[in-house]
């Protein structure tokens, strides 16, 4: 019931590779397929890194056990991610990766709960998980659970107006064994955001959160962001995350229009060289 | 029918020539976690107005208030239920059903969260207009897939499904009745049973298939009309999903003609259940459909709209004595 790596045995290096295994998951699931949310697993890789291999306490034999962490990803389009990291910790068998997407394969396009191993909710309509998040925090309190809420929003999810009445929820029921991370990439289905969501960090602070901005795609700064959740009390936490879409492939992170990204077919052999050139 | 006057927000409506009882959802919700003490109760700003101020007196740390905010009162209601606990959710149905629709639909039923809401102001039993009267709910919540759905008719009723409903699967959307609540079934003998339906009398001139409080205005219809020479039965379908499609179809084929009475529009609900029901088991009957029209129904005193749209025990006793061509007179 503890992740990979505890802080006594922090290693950068085994985060990097475990990132950058990640992409590579991630890879498997979009080669062939022309389209898909690849550039926002891609730009998680290393949150999702750091939230599996170091801070996340979950048994690698049971999703379900009853002290685990819970973790909410309510961007259920980043479902390519989660099977990557899935598949990474043993939920799921990694050759069911290449499945993603395909008819009856439970690896589908956004994440239903139930139908795999370790997904805790139903992301695919935005502006649920932190309500659920709330609920859980409140749920585990109640029971003297030391377990803690991890959930995952993004920038153009705020735009959903149930964020802010859980916002102020969590706020007004002090659920400081609540976390969340903001995924700032900056884009939405009809392109860059639509609407600014800006000062967004000063947002969450008036709603009464604690707040920590970072590069979401620096590891030593999200193992800060962990500890700084791990050390503050009496308030939600909020880690605001500048991540950039496609992240590790040049060439996808140079797409204008990342949201839904639409690869050529003889395109994933470059791809694929360019990821391991990268982190060669 | 002399006019009256809007009640203040509230205050409770009397209720005359028949027991009732005060706050039986309370009751029937404390009782539940003296047994369960896995329930916790969760409203938007309705504490007083959905009668769980006594739950949140009797169990304080088992109450949360998250204010003006629907979609929360859902959310945070299916995060407690995946931690393990029962959460009852009241509000008005209104905004339970058309505000928080999405995350009653995907956040709770679409994972079998445990999660029961508990919807006041079904109907015609508020006088605040449109904005405040569920008329639609049942057709709203009914098309969910894996929605449990509960119109009950009196106190006893209420009390029974409040003390019951953390042992029925998944979510469920009951109305619900507050305040002073009429006491039509003994709860010595009366005992409810999800997705079935109970049959009242053996007349065979008229069935009556009603849900909700329609069902007290049946009774007092089909005693009115035997006076008439009209010998009518009643069967009270409290459930309206899952839906007790043989008791209906068994039921309409022992009588002459059918009369259906919701309160609720005839989209959707009750009527069309029943005559789903029917063409399925092949059960043609001549039919008088009662219920709120397909329209916004306007503020006014409760009497004065439930009169007006046809929802009274007289009106519905009228209703069916003109189609019948027997007449009304002859009862009074």
């Amino acid at each position: 019931m503890t992740p990979a790596l505890t802080n006594d045995t922090l290693s950068f290096a085994f985060l990097k590779e475990k990132a950058h295994q990640l992409r590579r998951n991630m890879l498997v699931q979009a080669v062939g397929k022309g389209q898909g949310y690849l550039g926002q697993g891609l730009g998680l890789a290393e949150f999702f890194s750091v939230l599996y291999f170091h801070e996340l306490k979950y048994d690698p034999q049971d999703p379900h056990a009853k002290n685990r962490d819970r973790f909410y990803m309510s961007t259920g389009h980043y479902s390519i991610a989660l099977w990557a990291v899935l598949a990474e910790i043993g939920y799921i068998p990694k050759d069911m990766l290449p499945t993603y997407g395909a008819d009856e394969s439970p690896l589908e396009m956004s994440t239903i709960e139930g139908r795999v191993p370790g997904v805790e909710m139903t992301g695919g309509s935005l502006g649920h998980g932190l309500g659920i998040a709330v609920g859980a925090a409140l749920g585990l309190r109640l029971k003297g659970s030391q377990s803690r809420v991890f959930v995952e929003t993004s920038d153009g999810e705020l735009q959903e107006g149930s964020t802010w009445e859980a916002a102020t929820a969590a706020a007004a029921f002090k659920c400081d064994n609540l976390v969340a991370f903001l995924d700032c990439n900056g884009i939405q289905a009809d392109g860059m955001l639509v609407v600014p969501i800006e000062p967004v960090a000063d947002k969450w602070r008036a709603f009464g959160w604690d707040v920590f901005e970072i590069d979401g795609n620096s590891l030593e700064q999200l193992v800060g962001a962990m500890q700084w959740a791990r050390a503050t009390r009496g308030k939600p936490k909020m880690v605001v995350m500048r991540t950039k879409p496609g992240k590790g492939i040049a060439r996808l992170e140079a797409r204008e229009q990342a949201h839904f990204i639409r690869v050529d077919a003889d395109e994933w052999d470059l791809i694929s060289r360019e990821l391991e050139q990268e982190n060669a | 029918m002399p006019k009256g006057q809007t009640l203040g927000m509230g205050e409770l409506e009397t209720v005359e020539n028949r027991p009732f009882e005060t706050a039986p959802f309370a009751k029937g919700a404390i009782a539940a976690n003296e047994k369960r003490d896995d329930i916790v109760v969760l409203t938007a700003d309705l504490g007083k107005y959905t009668d769980v101020y006594p739950f949140r007196d009797r169990f304080p740390d088992r109450f949360y208030n998250v204010g003006m905010a629907e979609q929360a009162l859902v959310t945070v209601a299916a995060g407690l239920s995946r931690t393990g606990w029962t959460a009852y959710c009241t509000t008005y149905g209104a905004f339970a059903t058309r505000r928080a629709h999405d995350f009653l639909a995907i956040a709770c039923a679409h994972g079998g969260a445990n999660v029961k809401m508990f919807a006041g102001n079904p109907g015609l039993t508020t006088g605040y207009g449109g904005t405040h009267q569920a008329i639609e709910d049942l057709a709203l919540m009914r098309a969910v897939p894996d929605m449990t759905v509960i119109d009950p008719c009196d106190a006893t009723e209420m009390r029974q499904i409040a003390e019951q409903a953390g042992e029925i699967d998944g979510t469920v959307y009951c109305r619900l009745l507050r305040g002073n609540v009429p006491v039509v079934f003994d709860p010595a003998t009366y005992k409810f049973e999800l997705g079935k339906a109970k049959r009242f009398g053996d007349g065979a001139d008229i069935g009556f298939i009603s849900t909700g409080f329609m069902t007290e205005r049946c009774l007092d219809a089909a005693r009115d009309l035997a006076r008439m020479g009209v010998k009518a039965s009643v069967l009270h379908c409290a459930t309206i999903k899952p839906f007790d499609r043989d008791g209906v179809a068994e039921f309409a084929a022992s009588v002459d003609k059918v009369v259906t009475a919701e309160n609720h529009v005839l989209i959707g609900g009750l009527t069309s259940v029943v005559l789903d029901a029917l063409q399925e088991a092949s059960i043609l009957k001549p039919m008088l459909k009662i219920g709120i029209p397909d329209r916004f129904i306007e503020c006014g005193s409760i009497p004065y709209l439930q009169n007006k749209y046809g929802l009274t025990a007289e009106r519905v006793r009228d209703s069916v004595a003109d189609w019948l061509g027997v007449r009304a007179e002859a009862a009074e």
